[in-house]
């Protein structure tokens, strides 16, 4: 076991360079430690002007998101063990603009998310003394993979096609367009069907396949958008066809 | 190099590079994956071509089967062999992602719509043998 490890951590400070540097941290090395922790170290430490998002340290919130070593993680669930003797690179998710350091920019995937409607849409609601919506463990399974996404953005930035075509509604937005067309209390897959379909949607996605293999959380939207490919096809060929399942 | 937005002049944004493809081993698989549609393509445009010279006639299609032999033909329709199996392979691996099955209203597993899609090929395989090499 080293003692140490060193951290190559982007560093983009936009009052004082036009272009992002790197910086070298030597951090203590410890088998617990995630990438993560060695970051906070370095903040309460060497240098507490290092901008990084962060929340629960478990991998629930998908905030840290980062590129370690070139591939997008959870650097919450980077062991720092996994990536020796080192140097470990740290730089900013993929294709996302930078704001500051290690922090992007993440309002075009909220802007495209709200676009998909991942809500229940219904024509009509039940009085609530009808109780609620039930559902049986078989029409969960259709959907509950999908509803596991945390919105951390690895699959974004695993996907070169939202690199090369920015307007692409990328791979989460469109596994939690289908949580909701998937789900039998849901009425809405018809409103989704023209923005999934429509420019920018599944049709840009050349199934590289990437985006399933980042997900911390085992959503697969690679999975979400070829299934949404044969929907939308046969919509195109019978859309006369009730439901968009 | 940066490209600036006009409301938020100090974010930096990079381009992706023309060799994005070359970064990872499964971006460059990806690439090569649909480059094996150009063989796939070759290959039926030579089938059409093989049907047209059956039509022309036993000299025509006698030309055309020499054609066939020469070396240059021989090498391009072994690249081509080579990217139609990766194509069939990859496409057969990639279509139980597409298909959800549910028998008796479970889930069919990835690995059983695979293999069905395996067998289907190994069948139709085994049809074509039959029918090219029976006397």
């Amino acid at each position: 076991m080293p003692e140490a490890v060193t951290l190559v951590v982007t560093r983009y400070r936009p009052e004082q360079e036009s272009e992002p540097t790197t910086e070298r941290f030597e951090v203590p090395f410890r088998k617990e430690w995630v990438v993560l922790d060695a970051l906070n170290y370095v903040k309460d430490r060497l240098d507490g002007s290092l901008s990084f998002r962060w929340s629960c340290r478990m991998g629930v919130c998908g905030s840290c998101g980062m590129m370690v070593n070139g591939e997008p993680k959870l650097t919450c669930g980077a062991f720092l063990g996994d990536f020796l003797p080192g140097p470990i690179r740290v730089e900013p998710l993929r294709f996302f603009p930078v704001i500051r350091d290690l922090i992007v920019d993440i309002g075009d995937f909220l802007r495209k998310l709200r676009r998909v409607k991942p809500w229940l849409e219904r024509a009509e609601e039940k009085p609530l003394g009808e109780g609620e919506y039930l559902q049986t463990p078989d029409q969960l399974d259709a959907y509950k993979p999908f509803s596991m996404c945390i919105n951390c953005l690895l699959c974004y930035s695993a996907c070169p096609i939202y690199g090369l075509e920015p307007s692409f509604l990328g791979p989460a937005a469109i596994a939690l367009a289908q949580r909701y067309n998937l789900d039998n209390r849901d009425q809405g897959s018809r409103d989704r069907l023209e923005i999934l379909s429509g420019k920018g949607g599944i049709w840009e996605c050349t199934f590289v396949g990437q985006c399933t293999e980042v997900c911390p959380k085992h959503v697969d939207p690679a999975r979400a958008i070829q299934q949404y490919k044969l929907t939308a096809a046969m919509h195109w060929l019978m859309p006369w066809a009730g439901g968009s399942r | 190099m940066s490209r600036h937005t006009a409301f938020h002049p100090r974010w930096y944004r990079p381009r992706v590079s023309v060799w994005w493809w070359l970064e990872k081993r499964a971006y460059a698989l990806f690439v090569l994956r649909e480059t094996s549609s150009v063989f796939v393509a070759l290959v039926a445009g030579t089938t059409l071509l093989q049907v047209r010279a059956v039509k022309a006639g036993p000299e025509a299609y006698a030309r055309f089967l020499e054609w066939l032999g020469t070396p240059p033909v021989l090498a391009v329709h072994a690249l081509a062999f080579a990217f139609v199996l990766f194509h069939a392979v990859t496409w057969f691996n990639l279509a139980p992602k597409a298909m959800t099955l549910r028998l008796g209203g479970k889930k069919v597993p990835d690995a059983v719509i695979a293999a069905a899609n395996y067998a289907g090929w190994i069948l139709a395989s085994a049809l074509v043998a039959f029918l090219m090499l029976r006397d």
